[in-house]
């Protein structure tokens, strides 16, 4: 597989580890009421979808940036790459 | 004198190069140019092998990769490579090979008495006869059936050949140098396109040579030489025979073997083959066709063979397979062997055509039936006569069968695409989707005309460079001819009395699909593992679609209802020495050295391998003959004076920025907030379920910059999960992180003796005394006269104890320095082992306790958990079943009889209380000698063990039998108060 970084454009996949879920990014506030049952969704319920799915890969052998992967899970196209901070902070998350 | 009774004149071999192999010892000649193959044709070679379950003689059925009976062990002793197809091995000076699969000479094989048991060695066998009773299967039967079924057998030796791995990049990758790949890559190149052309044969050309086509007005072979020449002069094309592209895989990245060394008596040192990943902007496909044969009684007989296959030999490779040559054809190109046969001067005895009409060609001299078809064959270890549908019987020597082709369409369903029925051709052609950046050319697609070869792959190859913004020539097509191929398909002879094969590499007959159909095994996935149709080294490459066609008839349904299995990579077999590469032995991985390395061999250390390190694991001295003598010796040295071990393993990573303290407050449980510059401070983090990650110590250099120190085993994980913290969670922290793991060598000073030696080493304008730099202090010093240097008031042994840390291309000298300076103390080095006593006896946490299962709470550091921040780990680590009272917690054990030595990996158990899982409250983790104490300690974890000090638990382990008293102690055995280190 083929990852377009996108500072660094095309890379083997092999130079990146993989994380999990892009969800991963939006973790919960810790002093909400429900905060425990946020964590418990936050960190262990996944969707599996059969088709598009976003994801975390970090740059390990490369310049550690982590990426959200927007990839297909049927055909294993990839869509989109983006910075995973600049997705952060869309998601509103800043300090 | 030559022993090659079966060679013609002409050929693409060269008669000056004669060439000496020997086959099962019998010493026999051919020519460079020849496959062990057809090497073994011209000396009139039939017989090469047993059959694979009923030990069937067995000849050469194809020219090609797709052989599924002349598999030969190919080299002598460690470099014998069981399982060679002849077809595709080249000849080389001094070959041996070896026929397989047989118990005594492969005349006369005792094991083909499993022939005449044939009755009960049908289709899944096995699953019925070897039911019951159940100990017999592993007992009796699958060792018999092991040794008496198979293929050849390793060397059991290491395998001494070399193999390398590499990456290749192109604009146009054309698989397949036949016709159609040719024109791809000719027309490709000249448009300035990066093109590697690939061929698994070792001259390109595919089918034209071993046909007698014209070309432009030169005989093809000339026309392939000629093209694949010019070729060879562009700087932009790289041409690869000899290599298999076996795989297509995601987003055009391409798998390919080449065989650099096959074909060379002595590969020189070099590489016998090279394993390429190789990603392309686009793929052409021009993988040609396979041929197919037709099922009749006993078509196994050696000297059956594929008609295309007779044809390669004789036009190619100048060897007759036979001399008086039957052909059997069910399609218009199976004439042609028929033709060329007769044109070289070998008797041609008759012609079968199970169509009606007339002759498709005039053979002279050859009978001529049309509307019959062969349906058995006599002899014993070769054909020696055909019998016909009709009755009528023909003495031959060969028998060449043509069913028609079938398409090498293997790649394009290498990421689950499926094939589509064309029954113009009577066979599958490759269909959408194809793999991204694919496309195909030629007999690949089904297009078996020379002509539509040509045309297609030029067409095809322009569109791609198109697509890729190249300007195309536009030149005119090579020009041939359109041949036919006209075909009525016939997949087995109805009129057969005996049986028939599908499938010569597992012995599948037509019996064998009918059992499935009766049996209820009906998909073809089903067929095929209840049969084995298709399995193995020729995965079914001439049988497969003659088994569904079968199995289709039987179910009354269409071929393509019937469906295909699925291919899957790769191609051909790769051997598992060319997907290891250089990574086998101590290069399995790559692996790194302290700086301290090199003084350390030179004292005689013994070395360990810790995570992606050699460590010295303890440095033994004259007299020492036992580990533990030294390790002892080591540990006391440490205790009593001074010690010094290198540490640069340990992950280092430096932090800065205006939010560095917030940072560390978030990942580590406990509070670093209010660190003081030139202080450092011991921390623990947890996942972000609440289980403890891994431990540290986080120095604070200046006001804006820490180091951060993590375990070796987890300082790559570490550093990903904090640089995920800070892109992904708080992106706006002002915080940069990098690893310097690499970039100091540190090494821990440890004893009573150890500010006194390092007084002598670090420069005098910087104060090391208890008061100037007390315990847990840090700072940015020089040592010998100016070089920079970073001191750590820090003590993993428990002892008086600094590290300190030199940028890494200091480290031997450093070391050397220290030693010298110690001289006087009597300083030691001292090994991981010493390292890891001395750990034990401070009851510190390692590697065994930070296990991935065990709390903050569960290492009696529950209280050092913030409930004043957010942390990593922090919520979930509230969760009940995590705050047991009756959790495990992390303890010392000493044995009650002294004289017993712990071990790691032994569960707890009450006494009393019976040795089972329902009583398990804890287990061992970590053991050592103490010579401190004179006897063997632990730590473990136990059922609410800080609240059990001075009980008596049973230490057990049934699968040892061990089971001993142990008294549950606290963690610290050594200096309890933390005296010796504040010293």
């Amino acid at each position: 597989m083929i990852i377009n970084h996108p500072l660094l454009g095309p890379r083997d996949s092999a130079e990146f580890t993989y994380l999990g879920d892009a969800s991963l990014i939006e973790r919960p506030d810790w002093q909400a009421e429900d905060a425990a049952d946020q964590f418990h969704d936050y960190l262990y319920l996944r969707d599996n979808p059969a088709g598009e799915h976003r994801e975390l890969w970090f740059h390990e052998q490369g310049d550690r940036s982590w990426l959200v992967v927007t990839r297909n899970t049927l055909t294993h196209e990839i869509t989109k790459v983006e910075l995973a901070r600049d997705v952060a902070r869309s998601l509103g998350r800043s300090r | 004198m030559s022993t090659q009774d079966n060679r013609l004149s002409g050929g693409l071999i060269d008669r000056e190069r004669p060439l000496r192999f020997r086959f099962n010892g019998e010493e026999l000649q051919g020519f460079q140019g020849d496959t062990v193959a057809s090497a073994l044709v011209a000396n009139g070679v039939k017989l090469v092998g047993r059959s694979f379950k009923y030990h069937r003689p067995r000849g050469i059925l194809t020219a090609g990769s797709e052989e599924p009976n002349a598999l030969l062990t190919i080299g002598e002793g460690a470099y014998a490579e069981p399982n060679t197809r002849a077809t595709v091995a080249e000849l080389y000076d001094g070959l041996s090979a070896k026929s397989q699969n047989h118990r005594g000479p492969l005349g006369f094989d005792v094991m083909a008495v499993n022939d005449f048991l044939s009755p009960f060695l049908s289709a899944g066998f096995y699953y019925k006869t070897f039911m019951w009773p159940r100990a017999f299967w592993e007992k009796l039967y699958e060792p018999i059936i092991r040794k008496s079924a198979g293929l050849g057998a390793l060397s059991g030796e290491p395998d001494p050949s070399s193999y390398d791995k590499g990456f290749l990049h192109c604009d146009l990758l054309v698989i397949g140098a036949g016709p159609a790949g040719l024109a791809a890559a000719r027309s490709a190149a000249r448009a300035g396109a990066k093109v590697i052309l690939a061929d698994e044969d070792f001259r390109f050309g595919g089918r034209l040579n071993a046909e007698t086509y014209e070309i432009d007005g030169r005989p093809g072979a000339v026309w392939a030489e000629d093209t694949a020449k010019a070729l060879a002069e562009m700087e932009n094309v790289r041409l690869m025979p000899r290599t298999t592209v076996y795989g297509a895989y995601d987003h055009g990245v391409y798998g390919a073997l080449e065989r650099t060394g096959d074909h060379l008596p002595d590969t020189d040192g070099k590489p016998r083959q090279v394993l390429w990943r190789i990603y392309t902007k686009r793929a052409l496909l021009c993988a040609g066709a396979t041929e197919r044969p037709i099922a009749f009684g006993d078509n196994d007989r050696p000297g059956v063979m594929l008609a295309s296959a007779v044809r390669s030999y004789a036009n190619r490779f100048a060897a007759t397979p036979g001399k008086r040559i039957a052909v059997f054809t069910n399609n218009d190109d199976g004439w042609r062997t028929a033709s060329d046969l007769a044109a070289r001067g070998v008797e041609v005895a008759a012609v079968i055509d199970p169509r009606d009409g007339s002759p498709r060609a005039e053979i002279p001299g050859a009978s001529v039936f049309m509307g019959d078809a062969v349906a058995g064959t006599k002899g014993r270890k070769a054909i020696r006569e055909i019998t016909l549908a009709s009755g009528r019987s023909l003495a031959v020597d060969c028998l060449a069968v043509s069913g028609g082709w079938n398409p090498n369409l293997q790649l394009t369903c290498h990421q689950r695409g499926k094939p589509a029925w064309n029954a113009e051709i009577a066979a599958f052609v490759p269909a959408d989707p194809l793999p991204v950046g694919m496309s195909v050319a030629g007999a690949a697609r089904g297009a078996l005309s020379l002509q539509a070869a040509l045309t297609e792959g030029q067409a095809k190859a322009e569109a791609a460079l198109s697509d890729l913004g190249f300007k195309v020539s536009g030149e005119p097509v090579p020009a041939s001819s359109d041949e036919s191929f006209a075909v009525t398909p016939l997949w087995h002879v109805k009129e057969s009395k005996r049986r028939a094969w599908v499938d010569l590499q597992n012995d599948v007959t037509v019996k064998d699909v009918k059992l499935a159909h009766q049996e209820g095994f009906l998909s073809v996935e089903h067929l095929k593992r209840y049969t084995t149709l298709g399995m193995a080294t020729d995965q079914g490459k001439t049988a497969n679609v003659l088994g569904l066609a079968i199995m289709a008839e039987q179910r009354g349904i269409s071929i393509p209802e019937a469906g295909t299995t699925i291919f899957r990579p790769p191609y051909t077999p790769v051997p598992i020495g060319a997907l290891a590469g250089r990574a086998r032995g101590k290069d399995f991985r790559p692996y790194r050295l302290t700086p301290s390395h090199d003084w350390a061999e030179e004292q005689g250390a013994v070395f360990v391998e810790a995570g992606a390190w050699m460590r010295a694991q303890y440095f033994p001295r004259e007299g020492e003959t036992h580990w533990r003598q030294s390790v002892d010796r080591e540990v006391s040295t440490t205790r009593n004076s001074v010690g010094v071990c290198d540490v640069t393993t340990l992950g280092k990573v430096d932090i800065q920025g205006r939010d560095a303290a917030e940072f560390l407050n978030r990942v580590y449980i406990n509070g670093f907030a209010k660190l003081a510059v030139g202080k450092t401070r011991y921390g623990m983090m947890l996942r972000e379920d609440g289980i403890a990650m891994d431990d540290g110590t986080t120095a604070r250099l200046g006001e804006t910059h820490y180091v951060m120190t993590t375990t070796t085993a987890n300082a790559g994980p570490v550093f990903r999960h904090l640089e995920f913290c800070r892109q992904c969670l708080w992106p706006d922290l002002d915080v940069h992180l990098i690893s310097t793991t690499d970039g100091w060598a540190q090494f821990a000073v440890a004893g009573p003796n150890a500010r006194k030696l390092l007084q002598k080493v670090v420069d005098a304008e910087f104060d090391i005394s208890n008061e100037g730099f007390p315990f847990m202090a840090c700072g940015e010093i020089t040592v010998c006269g100016g070089t920079p240097a970073r001191l750590f008031r820090i003590s993993f042994s428990g002892e008086l104890a600094y590290e300190i840390a030199v940028p890494a291309r200091y480290g031997d000298a450093l070391i050397r320095v220290l030693m010298q300076a110690g001289e006087e103390f009597g300083v030691t080095p001292y090994g991981t082992e010493a390292l890891g006593v001395m750990r034990i006896e401070k009851g510190h946490a390692a590697g065994a306790e930070l296990c991935g299962t065990t709390t903050a709470q569960d290492l009696g550091m529950g209280r050092m958990v913030s409930k004043k921040k957010d942390c990593i780990g922090n919520t979930l680590s509230e969760r009940p079943e995590l705050n047991r009272e009756d959790g495990l917690r992390l303890v010392g054990f000493r044995p009650v009889d002294k004289s017993h030595a712990l071990k790691a990996g032994w569960h707890f158990v009450s006494k009393g209380s019976p040795t089972d899982m329902a009583h398990d409250e804890g287990w061992m983790t970590s053991v050592a000698f103490s010579p401190s104490l004179g006897h063997s300690i632990g730590l473990g974890f136990i059922k609410s063990g800080d609240t059990r000090m001075g009980e008596i638990v049973r230490a057990v382990s049934p699968a040892t039998d061990s089971d001993i008293e142990v008294e549950i102690v606290p963690s610290h055995f050594v200096d309890p108060e933390g005296e010796r280190l504040r010293g």
